[in-house]
């Protein structure tokens, strides 16, 4: 599955296509398709979203969706170090979602 | 310590608004993004893997305790509590809202600071020793000719599209603890046999994915000829350096297909011309900025001794202080490493602390070194208890200076969008590890680089840890040899890689190999040197 990843221009936070909108949680994600790198695009062009991009997803043994690969589902999570600073900083197991 | 005339302050003030204003046209889509980058960069905001991160300057390290304590405000204000300083000399803050860095920026250059040409292709913030106007074996304090060349270089017309960032050290001894000689080009401020101060000048080294060591193109330039000659370098480099292959495009590339006699040659030519332009500002220039770098009024007289009747305290003093030029007196290393913490991090309190340490203790100044810790430069020896209580309070007190514990470790997959794995775990799980063997293995020094872009100098430790992508998992190669000092070296590699727990071990391994190895009290590397890598390999590797 291909979904869409990006930052908000103003915060610089990461964030996720839905579908109809941006996601800081990746969870939210949805597969765009063969229309991702169109999507992308117009919505670059509408200032919703900085720098985005198409990678490859998956979907976990839970069901949920995650990037296939560690860089991105690192930069969905936060820094792996830091539990305190990551988007779940109350989850004690979310460290092990990323490997 | 320099501070800012009216020109620099203007310079600076004029520059933040012209950022907001860039900054404004950006938010309400007046620009592109391809458009905005270039100027973000130019003020030192990068997009990395989860936010905005700034780079702000520390010029050659030095800070005052009002600027640290505005870096602690601008972790509360703008980030989430704390920065990371780098081995650049520099801090980097990893949380920052685009729309609040023109407000951030104005706040800093209340202070005297910037985040200017700390990105892009130009000449970056120059570094130098961490002890300067302190260590007792420099024949001058290396800061007012980092500051002359700080001043002439920054916002230079010429260089400030290079084809590649450029990077300058000062160190004025015959030890090496900026890693001089791993620079675009390293100055070592020197005096010839007539006493006379003068500049020797070592081009065309540096880390990254082709490391190589600055062979010396000079050994003496006079010092009322030092912006001349950079500028020299800098003009053969600019007018050769290859811009179209990036990978190929810093000076060292340029030194090493030219050969060091020719590139020599050409910069000896270009400088010939120069000097009939006189370039170089007058020598009382040099002394205006020298003034600022004046020695505190030392006191005289001071009790050497020093109480050591807590052992943990003897340790601290032993292992995070060295000998002071004055009586008395000693610079105190602040490590920013506890045992499996994170390398280079400090907490915005843990600024505040070691601002005021450093306004209680050390003549109102601090440095960042480029093993991403904090130096109190003169902090006299009666007052080593008190700092230090203070100190480990905070949790700043380890006693693992060039230790191996003493981890740099660049921010890698956690924070850095170029990583190809992550470098802050392996060094935290190697500190935990080898933390309790420390005094056993005396000094190691050990760096982890989640790229091969090299910003944790991994090619420059005794123990060296290259993180790399192997079809989608992160894999650590491990290299033995290294040396940033001034018996500069090159690690190498000792073979295939390792998962996360493999490299550890494998780490752990080498330092059983040297435990093994070492006789008279030889450090790592010695052994390392007189045995060679196969012992080492045999060990590991079965």
């Amino acid at each position: 599955m291909k979904i869409i990843t990006g930052n908000d221009l103003k915060s610089g936070a990461v964030t996720w296509w839905t579908g109809y909108e941006w996601s800081l949680h990746v969870a939210d994600a949805i597969d765009a398709g063969d229309n991702a790198e169109a999507i992308a695009a117009r919505e670059e062009a509408a200032r919703r979203v900085n720098a985005p991009y198409v990678i490859a997803g998956e979907v976990n043994a839970e069901g949920n969706v995650r990037p296939a690969h560690i860089k991105d589902r690192i930069r969905a999570l936060g820094p792996t170090v830091r539990p305190d600073l990551t988007v779940k900083p109350a989850d004690p197991a979310i460290g092990t979602w990323v490997i | 310590m320099y501070r800012y005339d009216q020109y620099d302050q203007a310079m600076v003030d004029a520059r933040v608004e012209e950022f907001r204003d860039q900054v404004r046209r950006r938010l309400e889509g007046r620009i592109t993004e391809d458009q905005f980058k270039p100027l973000r960069l130019q003020n030192g905001l990068y997009l990395q893997l989860h936010a905005y991160m700034l780079r702000v300057a520390v010029p050659y390290g030095t800070l005052n305790s009002t600027q640290m304590h505005a870096l602690a405000d601008i972790a509360d204000k703008y980030d989430r509590g704390y920065g990371h300083f780098t081995t650049r000399q520099n801090i980097q803050y990893n949380w920052i809202r685009l729309d609040q860095t023109p407000d951030l920026l104005a706040d800093l250059a209340k202070v005297e600071m910037h985040a200017i040409q700390t990105s892009g292709n130009c000449i970056r913030n120059i570094s130098s020793d961490h002890y300067a106007g302190a260590a007792a074996d420099e024949i001058a304090d290396p800061r007012p000719y980092a500051e002359l060349l700080r001043q002439w270089s920054s916002f230079h017309p010429e260089f400030l599209a290079l084809p590649r960032k450029f990077k300058i050290c000062v160190i004025a001894s015959e030890a090496d603890r900026a890693a001089m000689k791993l620079h675009d080009i390293g100055i070592r401020i020197v005096r010839n046999a007539a006493g006379e101060i003068g500049a020797a000048f070592y081009v065309g080294g540096g880390m990254g994915r082709t490391p190589m060591i600055a062979p010396c193109i000079n050994p003496f330039v006079p010092i009322d000829r030092l912006v001349t000659y950079c500028e020299a370098v800098l003009r053969v480099y600019n007018r050769h350096g290859r811009r179209d292959n990036k990978y190929k495009a810093r000076i060292k590339i340029l030194v090493h297909e030219l050969g060091a006699e020719e590139f020599t040659r050409q910069v000896e030519q270009e400088f010939a011309h120069m000097l009939a332009q006189d370039i170089e500002p007058p020598l009382a220039e040099l002394e205006r900025i020298a003034a600022h770098f004046a020695p505190p009024a030392f006191e005289t007289d001071l009790d050497e001794s020093i109480d050591r009747a807590d052992p943990d305290f003897a340790l601290w003093v032993d292992t995070n202080t060295v000998p002071h030029k004055a009586s008395g007196y000693v610079s105190a290393v602040i490590s920013l490493k506890p045992v499996g913490g994170i390398p280079g991090d400090a907490s915005s309190a843990q600024m505040r602390l070691m601002a005021d340490l450093a306004r209680q203790y050390s003549f109102d100044e601090c440095r960042v070194t480029h093993t991403q810790n904090i130096v109190l430069p003169h902090v006299r020896k009666a007052d080593l208890h008190a700092l230090w209580t203070a100190l480990e309070a905070a949790d700043l007190g380890t006693a693992n200076l060039d230790r191996a514990g003493d981890i740099i470790a660049c921010p890698g997959l956690d924070y850095c969008s170029l990583a190809n794995a992550r470098s802050i775990p392996v060094a935290q799980q190697i500190s935990q590890r080898l933390s309790p063997k420390s005094a056993e293995l005396g000094e190691l020094k050990i760096k982890v680089s989640g790229c091969i872009n090299a910003c944790g100098h991994h090619h420059a430790g005794h123990i060296g840890v290259l993180g790399v992508d192997r079809k989608g998992v992160e894999n650590y190669q491990l290299l033995l040899g290294g040396s940033e000092a001034e018996d500069t070296s090159l690690a190498k590699i000792t073979g295939p890689g390792f998962d996360e727990a493999g490299i550890v071990n494998a780490v752990e391994k080498a330092t059983e190999v040297y435990l093994a190895q070492r006789s008279n009290g030889e450090r790592f590397l010695d052994t390392y040197r007189r045995i060679g890598i196969d012992p080492f390999k045999e060990a590991i590797y079965g």
